[in-house]
Order: structure tokens, then C-alpha cells, then sequence
């Protein structure tokens, strides 16, 4: 089943708006032309693109924290409207970027229990909610903490757990590893694999850490408000000339093999560290 | 300017229920012209340590009413610390603090959240105005010159952004205008922490590039505080590992990123190019090299043509 | 500045950790009214009692309460200072002469001893039932029971819920927004700075470095904040229901009860007894 679909989406920031990123205002505008794209139930897509491709943009449309100008946004068949909305965000999920900008009250479980609230389950539902919640990201023994005393990684996934406590279907990261140390990340990149391959929720992890985009099913690029490739994410990194003029760049094992390539040693185009030291060891042996 | 540092000692909240011991006796020297760097978990006290290097903590010993805890009896007296930048005695409270700020630049984490005035240039001028002499102004064509040099130092235009709003500018520009905001009063040494942080790749890169840039022509020793290990392998020339208040490792990165099993016992990681050099070695092919993609590249490529020769 | 003894949370399960918060806001109004209707020691000994109870029941250090004195203790031991001083009364206590010492407007009498004790003692258990209060309820729970306390308001139409979680987010970014003033100020500092020289214009003006980047920053907080809400389904107040229900059980009921005993037992003694004063 679809579990998201975008038809033919353009969206343009006007000056001032509260959204955008005054950058975008300076370049005369800013917009998201046209955009086409689906992603199946389960599935595990990353969302590429430079600082002010639409990446985040795309993440708001979903949900409707943004109104398209054109085009139609489904969400498990259902079109996002005006009307639909508080249905869709309970089945989407979006993780923010800064740990300390997401949490409304200073106890872990006060925090998680938010979106259930607004909800209105019942009081025993909620607290059911919570502990799955808090066990989905491992964070079950914080339950009673001060947000403000924990670090940023652990910050992030009580931000994770409060949104698995409305039960979404999809769940949007929006560049919410970008702030974290590489502990913080790997604890986040983790908790999200997880709860794909085994809670099977639709995954969408818009991020620049090219390292993080190997882990999904498929990749999709951004480059000023279009997407620009959609692939597995080998088959992106095996076009380097393309992805550098979208002002990315390959991840650090990407660009081994092509210096490697272009030194005239044969290797393939892997992304596995191990088959590249085996394939290396071949060639000099 | 060389840093000298011995018997750092610095507690947080001393004597409160929240009481933390940031840094423990620590040494630690970095010689003038290096390009340093610093790794190690969030709180292992890298940030308080390179915060006492232009006096934004101060030791003990450097501040009014200072009086030396006497030994406890059949104690021996713990040693004296001392940190030195240059010919500035920090230990000393007769010390110039503000001549040792114009010396010492210091770009924080995410810089771009300090700007505030009204203009690019009166930005990048405030550092400036701040630390001149109250009897020796200088002029404004001063002023205007050498914003303009620290702009151009770290790639913008002032005629092109300078009378614009700080906050009219794209993340990467914002940066770069909060660098020029610190290296306009031309310090010999640069700190910064994580100056990547938040950047897309390019952004990244650009920035490295940058500093590379400052070190050949501004600031003669540049010390970075990061967390990623590829860029401490392609860029620094020594390193310093903290943990937990200590610095168990400094050297150069080839011979530490040669001791992976140490530093993955800290939860550190090691460089892509050392994780495919010990691979490699797993299957009887050593090379040797600094780490660094190009010494990668040309050594595994030296092998495949003594190979075919 | 993160860890400011007064009025933080200290964790805990204990019976009076889990009364209904509201309870105890009523409890703090009562305990506050009794302690300033004691006009004698017996009285303020009879709160001190129920006090002690209370903490030993709230497995709170008793320390930690003491140390909440420290904050107020300029003003404690200013309203003492007075008392001696400026108390002409010749009530004696105890032998000796009623009045010590007296020049010009100044006395130190015994009356003036004895009062000072007495007002001490009464600043002392003030801080420490209302630190009680909040060292045994989380900061969600007291919005909470102020929310409650206050849906009389509602009928008048006062946003009486969004009072509340306004109070609670207020709370939760204290820490955060020190941290960042810190910063922020850190690195100004490092740009030549100067924060603590010059009149009180300079001052002023050198604050403008700071206050700038703190609002500028604040407000893509306030925004991706209320992104982060919204994609939680926040809604206003429509259809919500509480995690945290206020629920008046047996254990309210006792402490209810103790509290109006005590309130009885001091007016009592004031009518009755009398004060020794």
C-alpha cells in the first residue's frame, strides 16, 4: 500500500513568510516545483539535498504545516485536506532538528504523554503509550528524568518517543540528527532502523550525512525545490559527476573507490567496506 | 604563540551536590604553527579546556583574592598548574586578559547565533571597536579596511554583503561573517569549536578549505575541537584525545588512528582510511600512510604497480 | 544558575508526592494562613511539628529544606537586625532587666529578642512549606493544579488551559535558555565584550549583543516549537484529556484532614490561650 503520495505539489514562500529561511527570501522566492514522488508502506527512503534544496519544506507539506498551493497529498489513500488533517498527523510522525526546541514540559513522561493527550485517549491508554514508547527508543528507565539533564542523543529520542506515543505509520526525520555528536547520531540511527524492520513503520530521513542515506531502501535528491534523482542508495552514489552539481558530495567510501578508479585499480562500486578491502587485496595481489 | 599547559585542574559547582570535575591535571603543549585538533565526547572537558586558553575561565591563581589552599598535613603539596600562551602568564592576575583576547580568537559552536547588529561590517567590526585603545581610536578608514580584509579572508565581498542584515544571509554566509567577526583583530591563534557542525557537505568542505586558507596567511596555530574523525585525519597535525577530564593520547593522527583498539575502547571512532588500512592488513597487505585520502590513494596504488612491475 | 535550590523538583516516591497537587496548593494557602494567624510559639511549634511531618513523610532530605533558607536569608536576617534594634518594649521574659541597652532611637530590650526569634522562625517556615511544595510536586502537576484551581476563570472566558501549558514550557526552557545566554555571552566576551565595567548606560548598551542574538534565536525556537506541537496534534484545548488526572483519593482525604486540624488547633490557641506575646 502507499503510504505516502505527492502528485504534482509546487509550493512558493512568500517574503516574510514565518517559514522561510530568510536565505530563500534573498534568492528572490523560494519554491517546490512540481514535486512527484510516493513511498510504500514499510518502506525506508532518505531524503538528499544541500542546505535549501526543499528538504525541510517537503516535510512540512506532509502534514500539512504547510498548504500546498497545487497539487494533492495523500496519506494511505486518504487526500490531505483541510478537513483530514488532525487524522493525518496522527498517522505522520515528524522528528525536528534541535533536541531542545521540541519538548513542552521538563519530566520525560509529561513530554511523551503530550500527543497522546491531544488526542484524548484515556488516562490508562496513555500511560500504555508512554512505556511502549519509552521501551521503542530504550529509554524506559528515564521515564521519571528532567529532560534538561540528559544529553542530546537521549534529548532527541524522548522527541522520537513523543511522537510514537500518537501510534504514526510514518515517521518523517527532519534532519534530526544534524545537531548531534556521533554517539547522539548512531543512538538515533539505531533507534530508527528498528523501528522500521520490526514496529514496520514507513521511514522518510531527510538528512546531509551521506554515511546515514546507505542505511535506507531507497534515496531520493533534492536540488532547488525539484527532486533531481530517486534510486537505491548505490545507484545515487554511482553517479558522483550528477550528485556534485547538485552541490553534494559522495560519502567518504564513494570517493575512495573513484580516487582508486581513477588511479587505474578496477574496484567495483561498492559502498561495503569489507568487499572494497577484498576487492583491493585482489588487485595487488 | 605556544600553549603550554600543566596541572590543569578545573571543578564545576565546587562544593555543590552538582559538583563536576572538568578537567583533572592535565598537560598538554601545542607549538606554534600547528594545526591542532581536539576529540572527545560531549563533557569529556574539551570545551572548558580550550575556554581557559583566552581567559574566559580563569584560573584560580589569575583572579583578585586569590589565596592557595594550604596542604592537608602529610599531604605533599599538589603541583602548581601553568598555562602559558606565548609571553601571556594566565596564572597571573596581573596578566592583560583583554591583550590576550585579541590574541587568542575563540569561534564557538554554531558562531552564526552571535551575530547582531544591523550590517555585516558593523558586525565584523565590533571585536574591533571593543578591544582598541581608549586613548588610540582607531579611524574609521581603519575600521573599514580591515573589515574589509577579514571579509575577503574568508571568501564574502563587503561591497556585496557588508551594508546588509547579518541575518539576510544563508546559513553558510552567516558562519563565515561570524569567523571575520573574530579573526578581524588578526589573532595569532585560532580555536574553534566544531566549526562544521550543522553544514551540508560542501559546506563542510568549503569551511576545512577556509581554515587551511586562515592558517597560510592569518593565524599561525589553529586548534579545532571535533567530533569527526575523517576530518581531524585529513587536516591536523597532531591531536589531542580527552576523556572524562583527561588526556590520555596526544599525537599525530597516523600514530593514532593506528591504535584503533584503544580508541574504540573510548567510544571513539577512527577514519574511514584507517578502518580499510586495517582491513587490508587482515588480509596481509600492510601499508603505511598518514591516513589522509591522498596518502591512501597513492599508497594502495604504489602497491598495484610494484605488483604488475 | 542551572541549579537553584529553591523551587526544584526533587524526585521521589513518597505519600506526599502523590497527593493530589491541588490538595496540596490549598494545603500551602492553610499551612500559610496558620503560620501568620501563630501569634506564639506554641502556635509556630504546632506548624514546625506538622512540617516535620510532612518531610519526614516526603523522604526529602531535611537539609535540602533547611538550604531553601539560604535564600532569603539576607531578608531573615535583615527583619532580625530590625527587631533588636528598633523594639522599645519592656515586657520581660526572663530575669534581668526588660531593656538592655537603649540610645536615642535604638533599644535592644528582650521583647525585641524574643520578637526577632519569632519573626525568623515565621520567614523560616514560610520558605520551607512553600519549597515543599515544589520539591514534592513536578512542575506539570502544579500547573496542573493551578489550571484546576483556576476553571472558575474559564466561565469568564480566560484561557485558563493555555495559562497552564504556557507555565509548564516557560519551566521546561529556563535551562535551556541559560545555557544559551551563557553561550552567547561567552562568545562576545571572546570578541572584546565587556559586561561588567562602565556606568550604567554602558551597560545597558553592552547588553544589546547579547539580548539580540537570545531574541533572534528564540524566535526559530518559538516556530520549530510550535511546528513540533502541531505534528503532536495540538489542537487547543479540544477534545484533550489529562495523563496525569487529578484524582482526590484516600491519602487526600488524611492530609486534608491533618491540614484542617492544624488550622483549627492554631485558631483555637489564639482565641483560647492567647499569645505570650
Amino acid at each position: 500500500m502507499r503510504a505516502i503520495e505527492f502528485r504534482d505539489v509546487s509550493y512558493t514562500y512568500e517574503d516574510g513568510d514565518a517559514d522561510g529561511d530568510p536565505s530563500n527570501a534573498q534568492r528572490g522566492g523560494f519554491q517546490i516545483k512540481h514535486l512527484n514522488f510516493a513511498v510504500e508502506e514499510g518502506e525506508f527512503v532518505a531524503v538528499l539535498g544541500h542546505n535549501g534544496s526543499g528538504k525541510s519544506t517537503l516535510a512540512r507539506l506532509s502534514n500539512r504545516l504547510l498548504a500546498a498551493d497545487s497539487g494533492e497529498i495523500e496519506v494511505f489513500g486518504t487526500p490531505l485536506t483541510k478537513k483530514t488533517v488532525y487524522e493525518i498527523r496522527k498517522q505522520i510522525g515528524i522528528v525536528f532538528q534541535n533536541p531542545d526546541n521540541q519538548t513542552v514540559a521538563s519530566i520525560v513522561e509529561d513530554d511523551v504523554a503530550f500527543g497522546a493527550e491531544n488526542i484524548g485517549l484515556a488516562r490508562e491508554e496513555i500511560g500504555a503509550r508512554i512505556s511502549f514508547a519509552l521501551k521503542a527508543v530504550g529509554m524506559e528507565q528515564y521515564r521519571n528524568a528532567t529532560i534538561a539533564r540528559l544529553s542530546g542523543g537521549q534529548k532527541q529520542r524522548v522527541a522520537i518517543a513523543g511522537v510514537l506515543a500518537l501510534k504514526p505509520r510514518i515517521m518523517i526525520l527532519d534532519e534530526s540528527t544534524a545537531m548531534l555528536d556521533p554517539r547522539g547520531r548512531r543512538e538515533i540511527m539505531d533507534v530508527v532502523v528498528r523501528l522500521n524492520r520490526e514496529e514496520k513503520i514507513t521511514v522518510i530521513l531527510i538528512t546531509h550525512f551521506m554515511e546515514e542515506a546507505l542505511l535506507a531502501d531507497r534515496a531520493i535528491v533534492m536540488n532547488r525545490g525539484e527532486i533531481v534523482m530517486q534510486d537505491k542508495p548505490a545507484g545515487i552514489f554511482a553517479r558522483h559527476e550528477e550528485l556534485l552539481t547538485y552541490n553534494l558530495t559522495l560519502p567518504r567510501i564513494g570517493m575512495i573507490v573513484k580516487g582508486l578508479n581513477a588511479g587505474g585499480m578496477p574496484v567495483s562500486d561498492t559502498l561495503d567496506l569489507e568487499k572494497l578491502a577484498g576487492e583491493i587485496a585482489e588487485c595487488v595481489s | 604563540m605556544r600553549i603550554v599547559a600543566e596541572h590543569l585542574t578545573y571543578t564545576y559547582n565546587e562544593r555543590s551536590p552538582f559538583e563536576k570535575r572538568a578537567l583533572d591535571d592535565i598537560s598538554l603543549t601545542i607549538e606554534e604553527g600547528e594545526f591542532f585538533g581536539i576529540i572527545g565526547h560531549t563533557g569529556s572537558g574539551k570545551s572548558t579546556f580550550v575556554q581557559h586558553l583566552n581567559g574566559l575561565i580563569r584560573l584560580p591563581s589569575s583572579r583578585k583574592h586569590f589565596h592557595p589552599k594550604k596542604p592537608k598535613r602529610g599531604q605533599p603539596a599538589p603541583p602548581a598548574p601553568v598555562l602559558k600562551v606565548g609571553e601571556f602568564d594566565l596564572c597571573d592576575r596581573r596578566t592583560d586578559f583583554r591583550a590576550l583576547r585579541r590574541s587568542v580568537g575563540m569561534v564557538f559552536q554554531y558562531p552564526e547565533y552571535q551575530l547582531f547588529a544591523e550590517t555585516v561590517k558593523e558586525d565584523v567590526a565590533f571585536g574591533l571597536k571593543n578591544f582598541a585603545e581608549k586613548k588610540d581610536r582607531p579611524r574609521a578608514e581603519e575600521i573599514e579596511t580591515a573589515v574589509r580584509e577579514a571579509l575577503a579572508a574568508v571568501g564574502l565581498n563587503a561591497a556585496e554583503v557588508g551594508e546588509k542584515s547579518p541575518f539576510d544571509l544563508s546559513g553558510g554566509q552567516k558562519r563565515r561573517v561570524a569567523i571575520a567577526g573574530v579573526i578581524v583583530t588578526r589573532p595569532e591563534v585560532l580555536i574553534l569549536d566544531e566549526p562544521a557542525a550543522g553544514l551540508d557537505p560542501l559546506g563542510k568542505r568549503e569551511i576545512m578549505e577556509l581554515l587551511h586558507e586562515l592558517h597560510r596567511t592569518w593565524c599561525k596555530t589553529i586548534v579545532i575541537v571535533s567530533h569527526d574523525m575523517d576530518e581531524i585525519a585529513e587536516n591536523c597535525t597532531r591531536v589531542a584525545v580527552f576523556k572524562d577530564g583527561t588526556v590520555p593520547y596526544v599525537a599525530t593522527p597516523k600514530e593514532l588512528f593506528s591504535h584503533a583498539e584503544e580508541l574504540y575502547a573510548l567510544g571513539l571512532d577512527i577514519p574511514l582510511t584507517a578502518k580499510l588500512t586495517a582491513a587490508l592488513a587482515r588480509r596481509g597487505i600492510a601499508i603505511d600512510c598518514d591516513f589522509t585520502t591522498e596518502d591512501f590513494l597513492a599508497k594502495v596504488l604504489a602497491l598495484k604497480k610494484g605488483g604488475a612491475s | 544558575m542551572k541549579d537553584v535550590a529553591f523551587g526544584q523538583y526533587y524526585p521521589a516516591d513518597s505519600f506526599v508526592h502523590r497527593l493530589d497537587p491541588r490538595l496540596k496548593l490549598l494545603f500551602l494557602i492553610a499551612f500559610i494562613t496558620a503560620i501568620f494567624l501563630a501569634t506564639d510559639f506554641y502556635g509556630l511549634a504546632a506548624c514546625a511539628g506538622v512540617l516535620l511531618v510532612i518531610v519526614l513523610c516526603s523522604r526529602v532530605p531535611l537539609g535540602k529544606v533547611f538550604r531553601a533558607i539560604r535564600g532569603i536569608l539576607f531578608l531573615v536576617l535583615f527583619t532580625a537586625v530590625i527587631q533588636i534594634l528598633f523594639n522599645h518594649g519592656d515586657k520581660a521574659y526572663w530575669g534581668g532587666p526588660a531593656v538592655y541597652w537603649e540610645w536615642k532611637i535604638f533599644a535592644v530590650t528582650q521583647e525585641g529578642i524574643v520578637l526577632a526569634i519569632f519573626l525568623v522562625l515565621r520567614l523560616a517556615l514560610l520558605v520551607m512549606c512553600s519549597s515543599m511544595l515544589t520539591y514534592t510536586t513536578t512542575p506539570v502537576a502544579l500547573t496542573d493544579g493551578i489550571e484546576s484551581l483556576l476553571t472558575p476563570l474559564k466561565w469568564l472566558h480566560i484561557p485558563v488551559h493555555v495559562l497552564a501549558l504556557v507555565m509548564n514550557m516557560a519551566l521546561s526552557l529556563i535551562p535551556v535558555l541559560t545555557g544559551e545566554t551563557e553561550r552567547i555571552m561567552n562568545a562576545q566576551k571572546a570578541r572584546g565584550a565587556d559586561f561588567e565595567t562602565g556606568n550604567i548606560f554602558r551597560r545597558i548598551k553592552a547588553i544589546v549583543p547579547i539580548l539580540i542574538p537570545l531574541l533572534v534565536s528564540s524566535i526559530d525556537r518559538a516556530e520549530e516549537l510550535g511546528n513540533a506541537m502541531d505534528s503532536r496534534c495540538y489542537r487547543g484545548d479540544i477534545k484533550r484529556t489529562k495523563y496525569k488526572k487529578l484524582r482526590f483519593g484516600w491519602r487526600d482525604l488524611i492530609a486534608f484532614l491533618l491540614g484542617a486540624a492544624l488550622v483549627t488547633g492554631v485558631v483555637l490557641l489564639r482565641v483560647y490561650v492567647g499569645g505570650i506575646l
